[in-house]
């Protein structure tokens, strides 16, 4: 104790000058563990509080939504043998809320059932359940996520912050690195998400967030096996999949023996698969069964309103009408390469942490923005290396970026009638960002900061304006979605913007990567 | 020329600042929303309707519902003006019968949304705190961080439901006047939040002893000129509260409404009190004489059911009226006011203030455990002032917001209230520590022997020097880890091994423990007081 407290005051002096009048002054004094405690249990706090609110589908019969679809699995996977899991028999109707997350989900769902099943049995079981809304049974479903959290995003934040700033201890500011604590676990979408519409993002985000946090320490094989158990708990972590290849691959290419190295990653690779997937590997005809679950071309291109490419253009060109789905699956997977490669390139050429960073929003953006079948909640795998890269972006632009997700998801939350914990969620994010150090970072990094700056207060305006009209206007007759049109065409563009602005900054971290070498390989 | 835009600047800042936590905490507000609400939101509804539907006469007098109206008058004026708003809303909240239980959103939020907004004025007396006492940057900080994210006023008000923010901040507002030394206006706010709620007139000796010799006696001519000016202020403003009800004839029964003494010593939780020894005492006694062979009449009324009727529920000890238990709250309080008479000093207001809300919580009658943020709020404003200050404020405003744990007994917001306590504890921990590093306790010292300002370090100045930083010794500790048992027990073991069995022992544990740092903390807080010049 005594010890820590010696180390901790050392370079105060330095510090103190600036931040005389810094209300952080007081808190983050214990160095990263104490800031780490003090911003998870806040972030806890808001967490079960958002939860006390309605989550997707509440006392919507027949079909409900997430959080009876997650209640569903668990009832699934309680009740009938592991080989029944993925197809459909008497006792597993696939076409109400069957399985389609790969296996990893799967195991997640047989453990919170049975942890449900010892608190509650009815909840889950079979045929029976369905559709069980009772408030214990909401409560306990609440806490599994609540655990999961806790249990597996938390430590990856703090692995991550550790890695991140462990090597800067002595010269960095503590208020920043708690701040990008803070950034990290505050992050409003994914709370709305997983605690209030109901999912579990945050045991895949959290494996990936551990991958990444792997590959900044160099543990490659460890980040492999992360990575693959995040692929394997949801499917759409191939959203980051480009980079991870590109940047694992670019840094073998350097070491000594290239061939063996790559090896080694592939058998890891090999081997996280083969043991998730063990009891679907005995036929093939299993297998591919549960494949197809996983795959889902035969839906549209988007459904609802997304933020993307193909929803945005729907206005004025029918995809839906002029393409035949084949055709279009095609098409967004060209269009998503072709969006992500530079990046990819960038990589395999230059591989350093930032422009990992780096590649992993830009691919996660190229697939938001282009791919098939994407959800509004997708706008989560974008978001995470946003909030890593919180030190790196300007303020400015990781604000806007927030809102703007936030906004995207706007409808889908005013359905599930979370608005409440959506406004003060929304207030609570730019609060973090009039923090005292989110102010400092707010300007930081910025070429033209007045014109920034307009530009930025005109969206953030607008973006109000469209929260209003969406609240209070009614649509017309003849268009039910305008303002879901509007909205989505609004995210859009800022979200189009944006990947264009950070691929050329991950393109600028090569320049000078070239002109300053050594000061690159420090990081 | 940075030098001289710095005053400038940091004032804004420490606006803005302010205003910052402010909107932290009220996020969280709003998303506790739709948090268990205790019957006190239905009372405060009930209210509503009472003043919004029926005529100034029937306020006192209407028996619609079961909760009648038991608060004085400028209360049931507030509750009159915020119904319009209610009516605007959703008229059926406002409806005397049709509104009786009203569960629906709409109510919910319109009530829960008034006291966040009522909270404004709590942001307002500590802005005004904060703005003239001549604190330290980071001495202040912490006062908000302390007031404004207290978690007993988020457990209290923005769960359990009422609106005690809006009273302690006309009280933190009463403090700052006194403080400044604008006498007139502290006893102004203070005689109008007595008009509010009069649980607050425990503090009304020291506010009658201090302003009698701070204000008033100053020669005989212009002695009797304020003395005459100050009664005049606080005649009015109870006119204004009392005047239409004197007017009706009524005043017996407002009376009436606002002490119901029938209600007992205790109530059905124990307030972690005096009373509580008392009471195991009692029940210690009868236990023992029994064992003996003596034949013991046993009490017809139980403590555990809450009410007690007229029957003596003591089985050997004698009765306790509340004639009783308000002299000795004044015996308590008499050597403050003694204190107080002797060297009236401003910047000692805040202190004497909570002490005497301390005596009211130890030995008052029918005194609620929610009655602990009256003297734990007022006591933030001296929590920076020294180590020994900062290390009792530690342990009390745990106690005390722990001792709020049986208002919430839900299981959806147990982890809530775990997690309030704990946000709490660690950032007074994070931040005393800041506060008190080993330079700064040396450079107080410092100044403290130059300045001679510090109140009540001069005994243990030496011995700060030597241990240096922030630490609450091991007794303190030990009484957070025995906190630790004493929660675990009642949470989980007692239910897990004894069943059913004994349900009013985990509460009782809870009183009894949260009662031996509350007597503890009153016994320093005395000691302080005598000892400070």
């Amino acid at each position: 104790m005594e010890k820590e407290r010696k180390k901790v005051q050392k370079p105060k002096p330095e510090t103190e000058s600036n931040n005389l009048y810094d209300i952080s002054c007081l808190f983050f004094q214990k160095g990263i563990m104490g800031s780490f405690l003090l911003i998870s249990i806040f972030s806890l706090l808001l967490r079960v509080s958002v939860s006390l609110h309605s989550y997707s589908g509440a006392g919507t019969p027949p079909k409900f939504g997430d959080f009876e679809a997650q209640r569903h699995w668990m009832e699934i996977t309680t009740n009938l043998p592991i080989k029944d899991w993925y197809f459909n028999t008497t006792n597993n109707d696939l076409s109400y809320w069957g399985l389609d997350y790969p296996p990893l989900t799967a195991y997640q769902s047989y453990f919170h059932g049975l942890i449900l099943k010892y608190f509650d049995p009815n909840s889950v079981s079979l045929f029976t359940s369905r559709g069980y809304e009772t408030h214990f049974g909401k409560l306990l479903m609440r806490w599994t996520v609540l655990s999961s959290d806790l249990l597996i995003f938390f430590p990856a934040v703090l692995y991550f912050i550790f890695v991140y700033h462990g090597g800067n201890r002595s010269g960095g500011d503590k208020s920043d690195v708690a701040w990008h604590i803070a950034v990290i676990l505050i992050n409003p979408c994914l709370i709305l998400i997983d605690h209030g519409h109901f999912q579990y993002n945050c045991i895949s985000l959290g494996l990936t967030l551990g991958a990444v946090a792997a590959v900044l320490s160099r543990k490659n094989l460890l980040a492999c096996v992360l990575f693959c158990l995040s692929l394997n708990h949801k499917q759409m972590s191939a959203y980051y999949a480009p980079a991870f290849f590109s940047h694992l691959f670019g840094t073998c290419l350097r070491r000594k023996n290239p061939p063996l190295e790559v090896l080694k990653l592939g058998l890891a690779v090999l081997g996280t698969f083969a043991i998730v997937w063990w009891p679907y590997l005995h036929s093939r005809d299993a297998f591919f069964g549960v494949l197809s679950r996983l795959a889902p071309f035969e839906r549209g291109i988007y459904e609802d309103y997304v933020a993307n490419f193909w929803c945005s253009t729907s206005i004025l060109i029918k995809w839906k009408r002029l393409f035949t789905t084949h055709s279009l699956r095609f098409v967004s997977l060209v269009a998503t390469i072709l969006t992500f490669l530079p990046s990819m390139i960038q990589q395999i050429l230059a591989p350093s942490s930032k422009g990992f960073l780096y590649g992993l929003l830009n691919s996660s953006l190229a697939f938001y923005l282009f791919s098939f079948q994407v959800h509004e909640k997708s706008i989560l795998l974008p978001l995470l290396p946003a909030t890593l890269l919180a030190m790196e972006l300007p303020g400015v632009h990781s604000m806007l970026l927030m809102l703007c997700a936030l906004l995207s998801m706007f409808p889908l939350l005013c359905r599930d009638k979370l608005v409440v914990p959506y406004m003060a969620l929304y207030a609570s994010s730019i609060l973090l960002y009039l923090a005292p150090s989110g102010r400092r970072h707010i300007m930081k990094h910025l070429s033209r900061p007045k014109i920034t700056f307009l530009i930025a207060m005109i969206q953030f305006l607008c973006s109000l304006i469209f929260h209003v009209i969406y609240l209070t206007i009614r649509p017309p007759e003849k268009y039910p979605y305008l303002f879901e049109a509007m909205i989505m065409n609004f995210c859009f563009s800022h979200l189009l913007g944006f990947t264009v602005y950070t691929n050329a900054k991950q393109w600028m971290l090569s320049r000078q990567f070239t002109s300053g070498d050594k000061e690159k390989k420090l990081n | 020329m940075e030098d001289q835009r710095k005053p400038e600047k940091n004032k804004t800042s420490t606006t803005s600042n302010l205003l910052w936590f402010f909107g932290v905490s009220t996020c969280v507000k709003l998303l506790l929303i739709p948090s268990y609400h205790s019957t006190d939101f239905e009372v405060h509804r009930n209210w509503l309707a009472i003043t919004h539907s029926l005529p100034l006469d029937q306020w006192y007098i209407d028996k619609t519902s079961p909760w009648t109206l038991d608060y004085p008058p400028f209360f049931a004026y507030f509750e009159y003006i915020i119904s319009f708003f209610a009516h605007l809303l959703d008229p059926e909240i406002v409806d005397l019968e049709k509104g009786l239980d009203y569960k629906a959103e709409s109510v919910v939020l319109f009530q829960r949304l008034s006291v966040m907004v009522f909270d404004l004025v709590l942001l307002y007396g500590v802005y005004r705190l904060s703005k003239n006492f001549s604190m330290g940057f980071k001495e202040r900080v912490l006062m908000w961080v302390l007031v404004v994210w207290s978690p007993g006023l988020v457990i209290v008000d923005h769960m359990h439901f009422q609106y005690n923010g809006f009273l302690l901040g006309l009280l933190m507002m009463s403090i700052s006047y006194l403080m400044e030394g604008r006498d007139l206006m502290g006893g102004f706010i203070f005689a109008v939040l007595l008009c509010f709620k009069h649980l607050f007139a425990v503090a009304a000796p020291v506010y009658f002893v201090y302003l009698l010799r701070h204000y008033c006696w100053k020669g005989f001519v212009k002695g009797f000129w304020r003395i005459s000016v100050l009664g005049a202020v606080v005649v009015a403003v109870f006119a204004a509260a009392y005047g239409p009800f004197v007017y009706h004839g009524q005043m017996q029964q407002v009376i009436s409404r606002m002490f119901p003494f029938g209600r007992g010593l205790c109530h059905a939780y124990w307030a972690p009190n005096f009373w509580v020894f008392y009471i195991i005492l009692d029940k210690g006694l009868a236990f023992l004489l029994k064992k003996l062979g003596l034949n013991i009449p046993v009490p017809a009324a139980s403590f555990t059911g809450g009410l007690v009727g007229d029957s003596s529920p003591f089985a050997i000890l004698p009765q306790v009226t509340p004639l009783t238990t308000f002299i000795m709250v004044l015996l308590a309080l008499s050597p403050c006011l003694i204190k107080v008479w002797k060297n009236p000093q401003p910047r000692s207001v805040a202190r004497w203030i909570a002490y005497a809300y301390m005596c009211g919580f130890l030995f008052g009658w029918h005194v609620h455990e929610k009655a602990s943020l009256h003297f734990v709020i007022p006591l933030a404003i001296v929590a920076g002032n020294s180590l020994e200050d900062a290390r009792h404020y530690f342990l009390l405003s745990i106690v005390s917001c722990y001792s709020l744990f049986p208002l919430l007994y839900e299981a959806q917001e147990y982890p809530i209230k775990v997690l309030l306590l704990l946000l709490h504890s660690v950032l007074m921990w994070q931040s005393f520590s800041a506060l008190f590093t080993k330079d700064a306790t040396a450079k107080a010292v410092v100044s403290a022997k130059k300045t001679d300002r510090q109140v009540g370090l001069k005994g243990s100045s030496s011995d700060v020097v030597e241990k240096g930083g922030f630490h609450i010794g091991w007794i303190g500790r030990c009484y957070l880890c025995g906190l630790l048992v004493v929660e675990i027990w009642g949470q989980f073991l007692h239910p897990y091994l004894l069943g059913h069995k004994l349900p009013f022992v985990p509460l009782l544990l809870i009183s009894i423990y949260c009662a031996l740092e509350i007597m503890y903390s009153w016994i320093w807080q005395l000691r302080q007081i005598m000892v400070s010049t």
